[in-house]
């Protein structure tokens, strides 16, 4: 997890009004189905450097006498540059299912088609258990709730039409030219089992 | 099991094409539930359409058996399959199938007029089900004065009118915007929430995902389905 996303993940949670420390830790919790997974240290550290840097102010107590903080004019201010400045820096290069397949395609011991199937069915059981989340959840009582799963939502049905797009132009091109030859023996088990259960759809 | 509303048992089917013959189906068994949806997934001509219409008893298969409420399709002349179909099986087309020279209220309460019900219980049941999917204001247009989007939804209403045990529906939202096809996936998954069985081809995964469970076809054989429901709300909290 960025720790500038809990930085300004937790800002962002002051917009409608003052919030005791722990209520933070909540809030964040239910708004992105614990996948955060911020403890309460961390949520303590980084509320002190967000007073210190003056975008957060103290705001005396509630009636359980819980210290209250607020969100102070430069908080505003430096929220809405947040808001408009785009992310650039995400872990798509490093997505592990992504190296996964790319160096698949070009390993000509295997057979993609049930890698890609294997994944398939992962990725479409995730999809299936988001979209459940997705009709229970209400946008009027947490809009954020229901566009976070969204966006899980769209981020596997692309990933869903990108196995596809895998599948399909390895197919094409093992069809329409020679196979270079491996470079190297392929030893795991799993792998010896791809190549045989392939050879044996052939 | 009492509930199981269609069970397809090593089902095959198998087209003379010219000289040769095409497996369409080769050899595939699918049970759906009362209250289950099953999507459907896999490549153009995989064999879902197929599937689909020998699940409805539109095709006979060449090998295996269909069984739909309980009852053995093989075991039917074709005057009791088409009523089986009338009254308890719904079904969308893939290229929607209205009457064209019946206004959209008459085409979706045909089935239950063919079925005895008088004209004007079939009418108001008619006029409710095309509410239900958004279209109150096209219940005396003909097919041709509808969009492609309004037609594919009457046809949705036709297969929802009634007392359906099983509602089958051939990429009922490829016409559809995202979020018409996302008010009829609520109508159809409603349905289903009240005990009917349903299967749903799709090429979008997006909408497969209403289903409880995901089955893909490639060549005519069943190739992998999803597992069931894990608690979704554990797997968010595991940090990736
Ligand atoms: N009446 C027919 N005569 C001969 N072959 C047929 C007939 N109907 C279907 N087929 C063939 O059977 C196979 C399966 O067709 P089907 O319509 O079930 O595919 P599909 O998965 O629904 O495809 P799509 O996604 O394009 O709708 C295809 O190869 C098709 O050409
Ligand atoms: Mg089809």
């Amino acid at each position: 997890m960025q720790r500038n996303a809990v930085r300004w993940g937790l800002l962002a949670l002051f917009v409608d009004g003052p919030k005791y420390g722990y209520q933070l830790r909540t809030e964040l919790d239910t708004r992105t189905g614990g996948s955060w997974a911020v403890n309460v240290g961390q949520i303590y550290t980084t509320l002190d450097r967000l007073v210190r840097d003056g975008l957060v102010a103290t705001e005396g107590a509630d009636a359980e006498g819980r210290e209250l903080y607020m969100l102070t004019e430069p908080g505003r201010v430096a929220l809405a540059e947040w808001y408009l400045t785009p992310v650039t820096e995400t872990e798509r290069p490093r997505n592990e299912l992504a190296i996964k397949l790319a160096m698949a395609a070009r390993d000509p011991s295997v057979d993609i088609t049930i890698v890609v199937q294997h994944q398939r069915t992962e990725s479409m059981r995730q999809l299936r258990d988001y979209t459940d989340l997705r009709r229970q959840a209400n946008e009027d009582v947490d809009l954020t709730w229901s566009l976070f799963l969204d966006h899980l939502i769209f981020a596997l049905e692309g990933e869903l039409r990108w196995l596809d797009h895998v599948e399909a132009t390895v197919l094409r091109r093992r069809y329409t030219r020679p196979a270079p030859a491996s470079t190297y023996a392929p030893t795991p088990p799993e792998a010896a089992e791809i190549a045989e259960s392939g050879r044996a759809r052939r | 099991m009492s509930d199981v509303v269609l069970r397809l048992a090593e089902v095959e089917r198998v087209y003379r094409a010219g000289e040769g013959s095409v497996w369409a189906l080769a050899g595939v068994s699918l049970t759906v539930r009362a209250g289950e949806l099953v999507a459907v997934m896999g490549p153009s001509g995989s064999g879902k359409s197929t599937l689909l219409s020998i699940a409805g008893g539109l095709e006979v298969p060449t090998s295996g058996s269909v069984e739909v409420a309980g009852v053995r399709l093989g075991g039917l002349d074709s005057t009791a399959v088409a009523h089986l179909r009338r009254d308890r099986i719904g079904y969308v087309f893939q290229d929607f199938n209205l009457v064209t020279d019946l206004t959209a209220a008459e085409n979706v309460a045909l089935p239950l007029e063919l079925g005895g019900s008088s004209a004007r219980a079939a009418r108001a049941s008619a006029i409710t089900a095309l509410d239900e999917v958004g279209l109150p204001e096209v219940a005396d247009r003909f097919p041709d004065q509808l969009s492609g989007g309004q037609q594919q939804r009457v046809a949705i209403a036709r297969a929802l009118v009634g007392e359906r045990r099983l509602v089958l529906a051939d990429e009922p939202t490829g016409a559809l915007d995202s979020q018409t096809s996302l008010a009829v996936l609520q109508v159809l998954r409603a349905r289903i929430d009240g005990g009917a069985a349903g299967v749903l081809v799709t090429h979008e995964a997006r909408y497969a995902g209403w289903a409880d469970r995901t089955v893909f076809l490639r060549d005519g054989r069943l190739v992998d389905t999803t597992p069931e429901r894990d608690d979704a709300r554990r797997l968010l909290a595991e940090p990736s």
